[in-house]
């Protein structure tokens, strides 16, 4: 294969991963009702028992995509992780505290009580969520570096990707970045919602919490995404030019789409499937179990579509707000040839490992009924 | 940027805090997990409630340490990104790739079937539940294998050539950089002293059972299989720690003259088994190195080269001035460190103009300077250094680490090969005897200290260098301040001492109850 194909296989399994990573932040929006007041008995067992199953896969989703936007695009890796150092630092401080919490939180001895790793799943699911999409926003909405290679061989002051003394702090403040972040959240909740009408059937009284969770969040997260379409698709961004310079396009991810058009279909089938798995979960008790589904469908869908509108059609994914030519697109970050197409090798196996995790779950998922 | 040295140190001291703690859970991970593999294997062949009960006992245990081990897991690899943004770049193609396959293959594996073995008791069958545990553990044997393929690489880097105009390294071969003598050897150095300390965790923990005088018999079938895994474990690791010796001495021999405090070399070097180092010798200078050793004769070039016990093996300024004996005494030179500075210093001038000349589309100049980057590019790190005492690791900390590490491997054999005995011969007196109950407890500290000490070897001796020769610590940092990494490490060190200390206090609870359990009984 060429390389730029190998760029965009790589950019596409990246942004299957992110898109599965966003889906299964469910089990990050489930951590964030744990603290809610008004409960029945048995509610935070059942709903912890529920997700408590399935953390570890969306923690290892997260260590995957890092480590394969490490191996496809070390270049973003390098810029990213060592410029927005705090975002990503808090990041992992959260997700830190989620891998203990749910192995820890029960048994004696304990140290803390069960009450403080609640809180700990409850800070992971709620500014992980945040975090995590302040993180995706910065593919649209940039950050503050430079990049300079030949810094390289000053041995004084060697680096090559400088950025703002903030470090990250200003994409969390930046409105647009965390627009994003709060609708990741509210996303997740719903998914949650979803989740728990299919995966926990303790009772009718459960359901009903879970169908007005999904009507409550469901709805604020509709409105935080269409603003948030809005924003995104009103702005500009670079598009790199044949002898590698970059040019501010009015309106590129909006053109993305148009140029785009298989992206665009895309993009307006997942929205329609999120909103029916709403639906389906808020107003139509007899297929609420199937509402997470549809909606996870089109989750993937619709972060596919962001990912694609972000990296392809030669879009800067990763633009400098204070030095255009230091901007990152699929084709100045990657990896060399050789090493995608290693890698391309490699992932012939994942429909492989997505067989097994399957069938796995299949065995394990069997619903929650009362008493267990 | 901030003061260069502070970042430096700092971020080597976070991801030192890291990998360290990380490193506690990482082998008892591995070990553990393979004795409860070997645990549910006979419940499987005897379907016996009582193994059933151990192999959940210890199951448990398992559990409790592998959570926290997930959690230090995350941050190691994206420091990578946070702290040590430059190499990410610099050899970002060929490093990346085993960390992205270790999280396809590996920690999918581990996800998937951890659940299973925690919570499908009761919905799978006995051999699935069987093989989703084998899973698990071989799972997080191959997560094992990649990242020490990938710290094999920085080690000694096979596999890769220089690009100038990327001005990064990029991978030639993949088969070199997963197969390299240093990636084997460590890899089956590392899993293989996991497993001893796996073995001895259990055999500590089942003589406290027999201080209680708790479920006795359990705690002797239990010695028994970890006995046997620590014993396993601890001789193959000997064996592989001498064939990593082997391949130090080839490929970093600075970090060889470290370890045993060596500063000139003979042929014939004698061993130090036991010494005291003299903290006033210093490179060059002409104080002696030790206060006091214990020697073995031409025991160093006998474990370089068992079949030439007369081999030369060069000390600290042998290796700084370039000096080599051969084997009837001749001294003859071979290049020093000043020379290897020069050449790294002409390679990155070489790579400078390269970048000249690509901006100006002059190729005759880039093939030039292409040619004599090529020629010196194996100094290429040297090129940051003033003074040749720059490539010189921290001799104490890396000698006294290697000792800790090779006599308490020794201690750690004794004991278990006593143990065995008592468990299979002399079973009363493995019962009653407290003060060898209380001996094999001690040994759980033990093991731990002789494993991190292996780390520090490997990571403490082959400094300055983050890439062997190619890139030192100092280039490969992230433009962050170092109030920003003091205070990241001291967060991290609040959290994981604080996650540590609820693991510790979770585990003695559960060992506690677990002691009064019935293991007859199918209700636990």
């Amino acid at each position: 294969m060429e390389l730029q194909s190998l760029q965009a296989y790589w950019w596409l399994l990246v942004s299957v991963l992110g898109a599965i990573l966003v889906f299964m932040l469910f089990v990050q929006g489930g951590q964030t009702m744990l603290l809610e007041r008004k409960r029945f008995p048995g509610q935070l067992d059942a709903e912890i028992g529920s997700i408590g199953l399935k953390w570890e896969l969306t923690f290892t989703t997260l260590v995957v995509f890092g480590g394969a936007f490490f191996a496809s695009f070390p270049l973003f890796y390098s810029t990213s992780f060592g410029g927005a150092y705090w975002l990503w630092m808090a990041i992992l401080f959260s997700f830190v505290l989620q891998a203990v919490s749910y192995e820890y939180r029960r048994k004696p001895g304990n140290l803390y009580g069960s009450r403080t790793y609640d809180v700990f799943l409850f800070i992971n699911g709620s500014i992980g969520c945040i975090l995590l999409g302040v993180a995706v926003g910065m593919l649209f909405f940039g950050g503050e570096f430079t990049i300079i290679k030949g810094n390289i061989l000053d041995g004084a002051s060697p680096v090559i990707s400088r950025w703002a003394p903030t470090h990250g702090l200003e994409a969390i403040a930046n409105w647009r970045n965390l627009l994003l972040g709060v609708t990741v959240l509210m996303l997740a909740r719903t998914l949650a919602a979803l989740y728990f009408l299919n995966n926990v059937r303790t009772n009718e009284e459960f359901n009903a919490i879970n169908r007005r969770r999904v009507l409550v969040n469901g709805a604020i997260f509709v409105v935080f995404f269409l603003a948030f379409a809005a924003v995104l698709l009103t702005s500009s961004g670079l598009q790199s030019t044949a002898d590698g310079s970059f040019v501010e396009v009015p309106y590129k991810y909006f053109m993305n789409l148009i140029e785009m058009p298989w992206v665009a279909v895309m993009f307006v089938v997942g929205v329609l499937a999120v909103l029916a798995g709403i639906a389906m979960g808020a107003f139509l008790p007899r297929y609420a179990t199937k509402g997470i589904w549809a909606a996870g469908i089109g989750v993937v869908l619709v972060v596919l579509s962001l990912f694609f509108i972000a990296g392809y059609n030669d879009t800067a994914y990763y633009r400098s707000l204070i030095d255009p030519a230091s901007s990152l697109t699929i084709a100045n970050s990657s990896s060399t040839r050789f090493t995608l197409e290693v890698m391309s090798y490699v992932s012939i196996l994942i429909p492989f490992v997505l067989w097994y995790i399957v069938v796995v779950w299949r065995k394990m998922n069997r619903p929650i009924s009362e008493g267990k | 940027m901030d003061d260069l040295t502070g970042v430096v140190d700092w971020s080597r001291a976070q991801f030192a805090l890291t990998a360290a703690y990380h490193w506690l859970f990482v082998p008892l991970t591995l070990g553990l997990g393979l004795i409860v593999a070997i645990m549910e294997t006979i419940y499987y062949r005897t379907k016996s409630v009582r193994w059933l009960n151990i192999t959940k006992f210890w199951m448990t245990l398992f559990g409790i340490n592998f959570a926290i081990g997930v959690a230090t897991g995350i941050i190691l690899e994206f420091e990578f990104g946070t702290n040590w943004s430059n190499y990410s770049w610099f050899v970002g193609d060929i490093f990346g790739a085993p960390l992205a396959i270790e999280g396809i293959f590996a920690f999918f594996m581990e996800a998937t079937f951890i659940a299973v073995m925690f919570f499908g008791w009761k919905k799978v069958s006995r051999g699935f539940h069987l093989a989703s545990t084998w899973l698990t553990v071989i799972g997080a044997t191959i997560s094992a294998l990649w990242i020490l393929v990938a710290n094999a690489w920085m080690q000694y880097p096979a596999g890769m050539e220089f690009d100038p105009v990327q001005m990064r390294n990029v991978m030639a071969n993949f088969w070199a950089v997963i197969f390299s003598p240093m990636a084997v050897n460590k890899f089956l150095h590392t899993v293989t002293s996991a497993w001893a300390l796996g073995g001895i965790f259990v055999v500590g923990v089942s003589a406290w059972l027999l201080l209680r005088k708790r479920n006795v018999d359990v705690a002797i079938d239990s010695i028994k299989i970890g006995g046997i895994t620590a014993l396993a474990g601890l001789i193959l690791t000997m064996g592989t720690g001498h064939g990593s010796a082997v391949e130090v001495a080839k490929y970093q021999p600075m970090k060889l003259a470290a370890m045993e405090g060596l500063y000139d070399g003979s042929c014939g070097q004698s061993i130090v088994a036991f010494g005291i180092l003299n903290p006033a010798k210093k490179p060059g200078n002409d104080e002696k190195p030790f206060l006091m050793e214990i020697s073995i004769p031409k025991g160093l070039s006998m474990l370089v080269d068992f079949r030439n016990p007369d081999n030369f093996v060069p000390g600290i300024n042998d290796l700084i001035l370039g000096r080599e004996l051969s084997i009837d005494g001749q001294e003859f030179h071979s290049v020093s460190y000043a020379e290897r500075i020069d050449r790294g210093r002409t390679a990155q001038n070489a790579l400078r103009e390269f970048g000249v000349a690509h901006a100006a589309g002059d190729t005759a100049a880039m093939a030039a300077a292409d040619a004599v980057l090529k020629a010196n590019y194996d100094s290429f790190g040297f090129g940051y250094f003033d003074d040749p005492t720059e490539a010189v690791p921290p001799v104490g900390l890396t000698f006294y680490a290697f000792h800790i590490m090779v006599l308490g491997g020794g201690l750690l054999l004794l004991v278990v090969l006593i143990s065995l005995w008592g468990a299979y011969r002399r079973r009363d007196w493995l019962e009653d005897c407290r003060w060898w109950q209380w001996v094999l407890m001690l040994m759980i500290p033990v093991v731990y200290i002789c494993s991190q000490s292996g780390w520090v070897v490997a990571e403490v001796g082959r400094q300055p260098w983050i890439i062997q020769d190619i890139m030192p610590t100092k280039a490969a940092i992230s433009s962050v301040s170092v109030a920003s990494v003091q205070l990241t490490f001291w967060l991290f060190a609040i959290v994981f001492t604080a996650l540590l200390a609820a693991e510790i206090s979770i585990m003695v609870k559960q060992i506690k109850k677990w002691s009064k359990a019935d293991y007859q009984s199918p209700n636990n």
